[in-house]
Protein backbone atom coordinates (compact mmCIF):
# COMPACT_ATOMS: atom_id res chain seq x y z
CA UNK A 1 0.00 0.00 0.00
CA UNK A 2 1.51 2.98 -1.13
CA UNK A 3 2.50 5.42 1.68
CA UNK A 4 0.82 8.41 0.07
CA UNK A 5 -2.19 6.61 0.73
CA UNK A 6 -2.13 7.01 4.20
CA UNK A 7 -4.01 10.30 4.23
CA UNK A 8 -7.01 9.17 3.00
CA UNK A 9 -7.53 6.37 5.63
CA UNK A 10 -10.32 7.47 7.51
CA UNK A 11 -8.86 5.40 11.07
CA UNK A 12 -10.66 8.13 13.00
CA UNK A 13 -14.01 7.69 11.58
CA UNK A 14 -14.48 4.26 11.53
CA UNK A 15 -13.56 4.52 15.22
CA UNK A 16 -15.82 7.28 15.96
CA UNK A 17 -18.65 4.48 14.12
CA UNK A 18 -17.12 1.89 16.10
CA UNK A 19 -17.62 4.02 19.61
CA UNK A 20 -21.18 4.92 18.49
CA UNK A 21 -21.78 1.32 17.65
CA UNK A 22 -21.36 0.35 21.31
CA UNK A 23 -23.16 2.65 22.61
CA UNK A 24 -26.00 1.97 20.42
CA UNK A 25 -25.28 -1.76 21.62
CA UNK A 26 -25.57 -0.99 25.29
CA UNK A 27 -28.97 1.11 24.51
CA UNK A 28 -30.78 -1.63 22.26
CA UNK A 29 -29.08 -4.64 24.80
CA UNK A 30 -31.55 -3.06 27.75
CA UNK A 31 -34.49 -2.32 25.97
CA UNK A 32 -37.99 -4.27 26.63
CA UNK A 33 -37.83 -6.21 23.13
CA UNK A 34 -38.68 -9.74 22.20
CA UNK A 35 -35.27 -12.05 23.07
CA UNK A 36 -35.07 -12.65 19.30
CA UNK A 37 -35.39 -9.12 17.86
CA UNK A 38 -32.88 -8.09 20.63
CA UNK A 39 -30.26 -11.03 19.49
CA UNK A 40 -30.84 -10.60 15.90
CA UNK A 41 -29.99 -6.77 16.50
CA UNK A 42 -27.06 -7.21 18.44
CA UNK A 43 -25.39 -9.39 16.44
CA UNK A 44 -26.00 -7.65 13.50
CA UNK A 45 -24.75 -4.90 14.99
CA UNK A 46 -21.27 -6.88 16.45
CA UNK A 47 -21.33 -8.28 13.11
CA UNK A 48 -21.14 -4.95 11.32
CA UNK A 49 -18.12 -3.68 14.01
CA UNK A 50 -16.27 -6.80 13.28
CA UNK A 51 -16.45 -6.31 9.41
CA UNK A 52 -15.52 -2.50 10.13
CA UNK A 53 -12.07 -3.60 11.63
CA UNK A 54 -11.57 -6.50 9.56
CA UNK A 55 -11.87 -4.05 6.18
CA UNK A 56 -10.10 -1.09 7.42
CA UNK A 57 -8.18 -1.57 10.23
CA UNK A 58 -6.70 -5.08 8.96
CA UNK A 59 -6.26 -3.46 5.24
CA UNK A 60 -8.32 -5.92 3.92
CA UNK A 61 -9.46 -3.30 1.79
CA UNK A 62 -5.94 -2.72 -0.11
CA UNK A 63 -5.71 -6.33 -0.17
CA UNK A 64 -5.85 -8.74 -3.44
CA UNK A 65 -9.41 -10.14 -3.86
CA UNK A 66 -7.37 -13.85 -2.94
CA UNK A 67 -6.76 -12.70 0.21
CA UNK A 68 -10.68 -11.66 1.03
CA UNK A 69 -11.12 -15.43 -0.20
CA UNK A 70 -8.70 -16.95 2.21
CA UNK A 71 -10.56 -14.40 4.90
CA UNK A 72 -13.67 -15.34 4.49
CA UNK A 73 -12.99 -19.20 3.85
CA UNK A 74 -13.24 -20.20 7.54
CA UNK A 75 -17.22 -19.04 7.73
CA UNK A 76 -18.70 -21.85 5.76
CA UNK A 77 -17.05 -24.43 8.70
CA UNK A 78 -18.05 -22.23 11.40
CA UNK A 79 -21.77 -22.04 9.67
CA UNK A 80 -21.30 -25.95 9.17
CA UNK A 81 -20.30 -26.31 12.86
CA UNK A 82 -23.03 -24.28 14.68
CA UNK A 83 -26.03 -25.78 12.58
CA UNK A 84 -24.96 -29.64 12.34
CA UNK A 85 -24.04 -28.79 16.77
CA UNK A 86 -27.51 -27.00 17.06
CA UNK A 87 -29.35 -30.11 15.28
CA UNK A 88 -27.68 -32.14 18.09
CA UNK A 89 -29.47 -30.54 21.27
CA UNK B 1 22.15 -8.92 -1.33
CA UNK B 2 20.21 -11.78 -2.79
CA UNK B 3 17.19 -10.33 -4.16
CA UNK B 4 14.82 -13.09 -3.43
CA UNK B 5 15.67 -13.06 0.18
CA UNK B 6 14.92 -9.08 0.10
CA UNK B 7 11.80 -9.40 -1.89
CA UNK B 8 10.47 -11.71 0.90
CA UNK B 9 10.79 -9.44 3.59
CA UNK B 10 10.05 -6.38 1.28
CA UNK B 11 6.57 -5.80 1.68
CA UNK B 12 6.45 -3.43 -1.45
CA UNK B 13 7.23 -6.31 -3.56
CA UNK B 14 5.00 -9.30 -2.95
CA UNK B 15 5.73 -12.98 -3.78
CA UNK B 16 3.51 -14.55 -6.42
CA UNK B 17 0.31 -16.76 -5.79
CA UNK B 18 -1.50 -14.76 -3.27
CA UNK B 19 0.52 -11.63 -4.01
CA UNK B 20 1.17 -10.97 -0.37
CA UNK B 21 4.37 -11.28 1.35
CA UNK B 22 5.13 -14.32 3.43
CA UNK B 23 5.01 -12.91 6.84
CA UNK B 24 1.75 -11.31 5.80
CA UNK B 25 0.16 -14.65 4.50
CA UNK B 26 1.50 -16.86 7.82
CA UNK B 27 -0.46 -14.42 9.86
CA UNK B 28 -3.40 -14.25 8.19
CA UNK B 29 -3.71 -18.35 7.67
CA UNK B 30 -2.88 -18.54 11.47
CA UNK B 31 -5.53 -15.82 12.30
CA UNK B 32 -8.24 -18.30 10.09
CA UNK B 33 -7.54 -20.73 12.47
CA UNK B 34 -8.05 -18.70 15.50
CA UNK B 35 -11.21 -17.96 13.65
CA UNK B 36 -12.17 -21.93 13.90
CA UNK B 37 -10.81 -21.86 17.19
CA UNK B 38 -13.24 -18.97 19.07
CA UNK B 39 -15.81 -20.53 16.61
CA UNK B 40 -16.13 -23.80 17.93
CA UNK B 41 -15.98 -22.11 21.64
CA UNK B 42 -19.03 -19.19 20.65
CA UNK B 43 -21.10 -22.27 18.41
CA UNK B 44 -20.48 -24.25 22.06
CA UNK B 45 -22.36 -21.02 24.08
CA UNK B 46 -24.58 -21.18 21.50
CA UNK B 47 -25.62 -24.62 21.68
CA UNK B 48 -25.67 -25.03 25.42
CA UNK B 49 -27.46 -21.80 26.27
CA UNK B 50 -30.15 -23.21 23.76
CA UNK B 51 -30.18 -26.10 25.21
CA UNK B 52 -30.16 -24.82 29.21
CA UNK B 53 -31.37 -21.47 28.98
CA UNK B 54 -32.16 -21.63 32.75
CA UNK B 55 -28.80 -21.67 33.48
CA UNK B 56 -27.84 -18.05 32.71
CA UNK B 57 -29.49 -14.28 33.87
CA UNK B 58 -30.62 -11.51 32.21
CA UNK B 59 -27.78 -9.15 31.22
CA UNK B 60 -26.33 -7.26 33.84
CA UNK B 61 -26.93 -9.47 36.64
CA UNK B 62 -24.41 -11.41 37.21
CA UNK B 63 -22.13 -9.79 34.84
CA UNK B 64 -20.37 -5.93 35.39
CA UNK B 65 -21.90 -4.73 31.83
CA UNK B 66 -20.84 -1.26 32.25
CA UNK B 67 -17.67 -1.89 33.52
CA UNK B 68 -17.04 -4.49 30.49
CA UNK B 69 -18.16 -1.27 28.18
CA UNK B 70 -14.88 0.11 28.93
CA UNK B 71 -12.94 -2.28 28.46
CA UNK B 72 -14.38 -3.07 25.11
CA UNK B 73 -13.92 1.12 24.34
CA UNK B 74 -10.53 0.76 25.26
CA UNK B 75 -9.76 -2.47 23.09
CA UNK B 76 -11.21 -0.46 20.12
CA UNK B 77 -8.83 2.74 21.23
CA UNK B 78 -5.87 0.33 20.85
CA UNK B 79 -6.89 -0.72 17.34
CA UNK B 80 -6.52 2.61 16.08
CA UNK B 81 -3.23 3.27 18.05
CA UNK B 82 -2.05 0.22 16.09
CA UNK B 83 -2.58 1.12 13.06
CA UNK B 84 -1.45 4.66 13.84
CA UNK B 85 1.49 3.54 14.74
CA UNK B 86 1.52 0.94 10.79
CA UNK B 87 0.74 4.10 9.35
CA UNK B 88 3.64 6.25 10.64
CA UNK B 89 6.21 3.16 10.10
CA UNK B 90 4.91 3.23 6.51
CA UNK B 91 5.96 6.75 5.89
CA UNK B 92 9.18 6.54 8.05
CA UNK B 93 8.33 7.85 10.93
CA UNK B 94 10.25 6.01 13.35
CA UNK B 95 9.27 8.05 16.19
CA UNK B 96 5.32 7.72 15.74
CA UNK B 97 5.55 4.36 15.36
CA UNK B 98 7.25 4.05 19.09
CA UNK B 99 4.77 6.51 20.59
CA UNK B 100 1.92 4.67 19.51
CA UNK B 101 3.07 1.19 19.99
CA UNK B 102 3.66 2.58 23.53
CA UNK B 103 0.11 3.17 23.57
CA UNK B 104 -1.13 0.22 22.33
CA UNK B 105 0.38 -1.58 25.22
CA UNK B 106 -0.39 0.50 27.80
CA UNK B 107 -4.02 0.40 26.46
CA UNK B 108 -3.84 -3.39 26.02
CA UNK B 109 -2.09 -4.09 29.54
CA UNK B 110 -4.68 -1.74 30.99
CA UNK B 111 -7.60 -4.11 29.30
CA UNK B 112 -6.16 -6.84 30.98
CA UNK B 113 -6.20 -4.93 34.29
CA UNK B 114 -9.61 -4.66 33.99
CA UNK B 115 -10.15 -8.25 33.27
CA UNK B 116 -8.27 -9.46 36.09
CA UNK B 117 -10.28 -7.19 38.11
CA UNK B 118 -13.60 -8.12 36.79
CA UNK B 119 -12.81 -11.97 37.40
CA UNK B 120 -11.38 -11.17 41.01
CA UNK B 121 -14.48 -9.47 41.97
CA UNK B 122 -16.97 -11.80 40.44
CA UNK B 123 -15.06 -14.84 41.84
CA UNK B 124 -15.04 -13.22 45.27
CA UNK B 125 -19.08 -13.06 44.83
CA UNK B 126 -19.21 -16.70 44.13
CA UNK B 127 -19.62 -16.70 40.17
CA UNK B 128 -16.98 -19.41 40.17
CA UNK B 129 -16.65 -21.96 37.20
CA UNK B 130 -18.19 -24.99 39.00
CA UNK B 131 -21.83 -25.33 40.64
CA UNK B 132 -20.96 -25.98 43.94
CA UNK B 133 -19.72 -22.13 45.31
CA UNK B 134 -22.49 -20.76 43.78
CA UNK B 135 -25.91 -21.13 44.86
CA UNK B 136 -28.43 -18.79 42.48
CA UNK B 137 -29.39 -20.14 38.97
CA UNK B 138 -27.23 -20.59 36.18
CA UNK B 139 -24.49 -21.30 38.23
CA UNK B 140 -22.36 -24.26 36.32
CA UNK B 141 -23.07 -23.58 32.75
CA UNK B 142 -22.85 -20.23 32.74
CA UNK B 143 -19.51 -20.04 34.85
CA UNK B 144 -17.96 -22.26 32.64
CA UNK B 145 -18.98 -20.72 29.34
CA UNK B 146 -17.61 -17.42 30.39
CA UNK B 147 -14.15 -18.33 31.89
CA UNK B 148 -13.22 -20.33 29.54
CA UNK B 149 -14.16 -18.10 26.49
CA UNK B 150 -13.42 -14.74 28.07
CA UNK B 151 -10.74 -16.21 29.72
CA UNK B 152 -8.93 -17.30 26.73
CA UNK B 153 -9.18 -14.34 24.63
CA UNK B 154 -7.93 -12.40 27.54
CA UNK B 155 -4.86 -14.88 27.42
CA UNK B 156 -4.52 -13.72 23.69
CA UNK B 157 -4.61 -10.52 24.74
CA UNK B 158 -1.69 -10.93 27.26
CA UNK B 159 0.01 -12.38 24.47
CA UNK B 160 -0.79 -9.37 22.07
CA UNK B 161 0.56 -7.11 24.31
CA UNK B 162 4.15 -9.19 25.18
CA UNK B 163 4.62 -9.33 21.61
CA UNK B 164 3.88 -5.61 21.02
CA UNK B 165 6.62 -4.93 23.53
CA UNK B 166 9.19 -6.96 21.37
CA UNK B 167 8.30 -5.13 18.22
CA UNK B 168 8.37 -1.96 20.56
CA UNK B 169 12.04 -3.45 21.94
CA UNK B 170 13.25 -3.90 18.38
CA UNK B 171 11.71 -0.75 16.88
CA UNK B 172 13.68 1.76 19.40
CA UNK B 173 16.68 -0.21 17.83
CA UNK B 174 15.41 1.10 14.61
CA UNK B 175 14.94 -2.26 13.11
CA UNK B 176 11.44 -1.05 11.34
CA UNK B 177 11.75 1.37 8.38
CA UNK B 178 9.36 2.45 5.36
CA UNK B 179 10.84 0.00 2.92
CA UNK B 180 10.74 -2.58 5.94
CA UNK B 181 7.62 -3.04 8.11
CA UNK B 182 6.66 -6.63 7.95
CA UNK B 183 6.79 -7.35 11.80
CA UNK B 184 4.80 -4.06 12.45
CA UNK B 185 2.13 -4.80 10.04
CA UNK B 186 1.85 -8.41 11.14
CA UNK B 187 1.21 -7.80 14.55
CA UNK B 188 -1.09 -5.12 13.82
CA UNK B 189 -3.08 -7.97 12.57
CA UNK B 190 -3.22 -9.77 15.41
CA UNK B 191 -4.43 -7.39 17.45
CA UNK B 192 -6.73 -5.91 15.07
CA UNK B 193 -8.07 -9.41 15.18
CA UNK B 194 -7.51 -10.01 18.83
CA UNK B 195 -10.04 -6.50 19.31
CA UNK B 196 -12.79 -7.93 16.05
CA UNK B 197 -12.78 -11.24 18.50
CA UNK B 198 -13.43 -8.98 22.03
CA UNK B 199 -16.32 -7.11 19.56
CA UNK B 200 -17.90 -10.49 18.92
CA UNK B 201 -17.71 -11.79 22.89
CA UNK B 202 -18.92 -9.06 24.55
CA UNK B 203 -22.42 -9.03 22.52
CA UNK B 204 -22.72 -12.60 23.15
CA UNK B 205 -21.22 -12.93 26.46
CA UNK B 206 -22.64 -9.50 28.35
CA UNK B 207 -25.29 -8.29 25.96
CA UNK B 208 -27.85 -11.38 25.07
Amino acid sequence: MEAKEHQKQPYILIWVILLVLTLGELGYAFMDLPKIVLALGLIAMAIWKALLVAIYYMHLRHEPRRMWILAASPLPLAVILVVTVLTEY
Amino acid sequence: MNHSATAVMDPRHPMPGMQVYNLKLGMWIFLLSEVMFFTSLIGSYIILRFAHPEHWTEPGVILNVSLTAVNTFLLICSSVTMVKAFAAIEQGDQKGLKLWLLATILIGASFVGIQFFEYTKLIHEGFVPNFAAYTAEGANLYGATFYLMTGFHGAHVTIGVLCLSFVLFRAMKGAYTSESYGGVEIIGLYWHFVDLVWIILFTIVYLL
